[in-house]
């Protein structure tokens, strides 16, 4: 690990941001994939099925960036894209329940599927899954007496994701499982309704991407921040102490058995500039962020764990460096 | 065809020229830009996306005797390789952390 002072590093002074973005080394460095190789490394410190934190460390921002992009916009997911409406008589207009049901987010691998030609008129088994949501509302028969509570009022007043029905095309029923497919959560509320309203859908999911249409970016966040660091230059006890920790996120500033100050871990740390209002302590705290340090979060919306977006977003920028080499060698 | 040459540096050389990409944008353009411009041999390199209702992305290269093209062509390559690193690295750490 290189020695604190070798990290390049932006101050949050109390005015201004020292070494802020291009004046200082970094960008003038010149390129050097063996340098690039023997400096990078990448440290996953949460990942479960849904949310991931992982650091990149000694990487250009661009390429950062880069990835954040196409973990956003780029990558690929399965979501309904077009809704036969055979009957809507609740009060939800027709196309703000389409758009509604757009929204939801599917469990299906969209690696396991291909885009839909522009031109075709019907989907196939490779490029098309198709839901049917069919509800009515009616009145409860054998209400409780005297409640005026909904649910015992009517039947079906609430309309509920895992209502929608999925129906295999082709081969689809010996290639995926029932619970392979279908909204990830089953109690996301679609309308709500009175006896007499009425549903008759036919939903249509195919694979997009988040450029053309949010409802297909396959995270719910990603995003990255710089390490923070917190360093004290002088002894702070007592009184002091605990304000300055009352300063910071908590965790981040830690007293010990002395009364002393310690720096405990900044990495949770807000970066707010709160220490700077304390004339007395103010003096004593760098604060500062590691400027090749990056924290990733990626939250995915479900259909991916989000270790595979990552994956997938590196691996969409280097077929596109291919894609375009093989074009320019034909130039 | 996803990349064309924007006219008017005929007259100067192979070392000068600005590449049209379509359906490119930030993501591809400011990565390559900060790689090209780290090359010893590149005199300029910017990018810029001349309409945000177009999806267009212009790509300028001017080197000192270098022909652009083989800058491009190089600077794709190595971003070919950093993605082939990162994407090596990270699988590998995640089943360095499922096994703990």
């Amino acid at each position: 690990m290189p020695k604190l002072e070798e990290k390049p590093r932006i101050f949050l002074e109390e005015y201004r941001l020292k070494n802020a973005a291009n004046d200082y080394g970094m960008a003038d460095e010149k390129w050097n994939f063996k340098k690039f190789a023997k400096n990078f490394r990448i440290v996953i410190v949460r990942l479960d099925k849904f949310e991931m934190e992982f650091d990149l460390i000694g990487i250009q921002p661009a390429f950062a960036n880069a990835f954040r992009r196409l973990m956003l916009s780029e990558v690929p997911s399965m979501a309904i894209e077009k809704v036969m409406i055979t009957n809507n008589t609740s009060i939800i207009q027709d196309e703000v329940l389409a758009h509604r049901l757009g929204l939801i987010p599917l469990k299906a691998d969209p690696r396991l599927f291909e885009y839909r030609p522009e031109d075709a008129t019907e989907g196939t088994e490779f490029d098309t899954l198709e839901f049917s949501l069919k509800v009515k509302c009616t009145t409860n028969k054998s209400q409780p007496k005297d409640s005026y509570r909904t649910e015992d009022l009517y039947e079906n007043h609430s309309v509920y994701s895992s209502q929608i029905k999925w129906h295999p095309i082709g081969n689809q029923t010996s290639v995926y499982k029932e619970t392979d497919i279908g909204p990830v959560h089953g109690d996301i509320l679609i309308s709500k309704m009175r006896p007499g309203h009425e549903l008759d859908l036919h939903l249509i999911a195919v694979k997009g991407i988040g450029k053309d249409h949010a409802k297909f970016s396959p995270v719910a966040t990603a995003s990255y921040r710089l390490l923070p660091e917190v360093t004290l230059t002088r002894e702070i006890r007592g009184g002091q102490a605990s304000i300055l920790q009352s300063c910071f996120s908590p965790g981040v500033i830690g007293i010990d058995s002395d009364g002393k100050a310690f720096v405990k871990d900044a990495r949770y740390d807000t970066c707010s500039r709160n220490v700077y209002r304390y004339e007395d302590i103010k003096d004593a705290v760098i604060l500062s962020r590691v400027r090749n340090h990056f924290i990733f979060n990626v939250e995915s919306v479900g259909a991916m764990p989000p270790n595979v977006i990552f994956v997938e977003a590196v691996k969409i920028l280097r077929d596109k460096c291919k894609s375009l080499l093989d074009e320019l060698n034909n130039f | 065809m996803k990349i064309s040459e924007l006219p008017g540096d005929e007259e100067s050389g192979l070392t000068c020229r600005t590449y049209v990409f379509q359906d490119e944008s930030h993501t591809l353009g400011n990565a390559l830009k900060c790689l090209i411009n780290r090359y010893d041999d590149v005199d300029f390199c910017g990018y810029t996306v001349p309409h945000p209702a177009e999806s267009k992305m212009h790509f300028r290269i001017q080197t000192k005797d270098t022909p652009a093209l083989e800058i491009l062509k190089r600077g794709l390559k190595d971003l070919q390789k950093v993605c082939d690193h990162t994407i090596d690295m990270f699988e590998k750490e995640v089943k360095e952390f499922n096994k703990t």
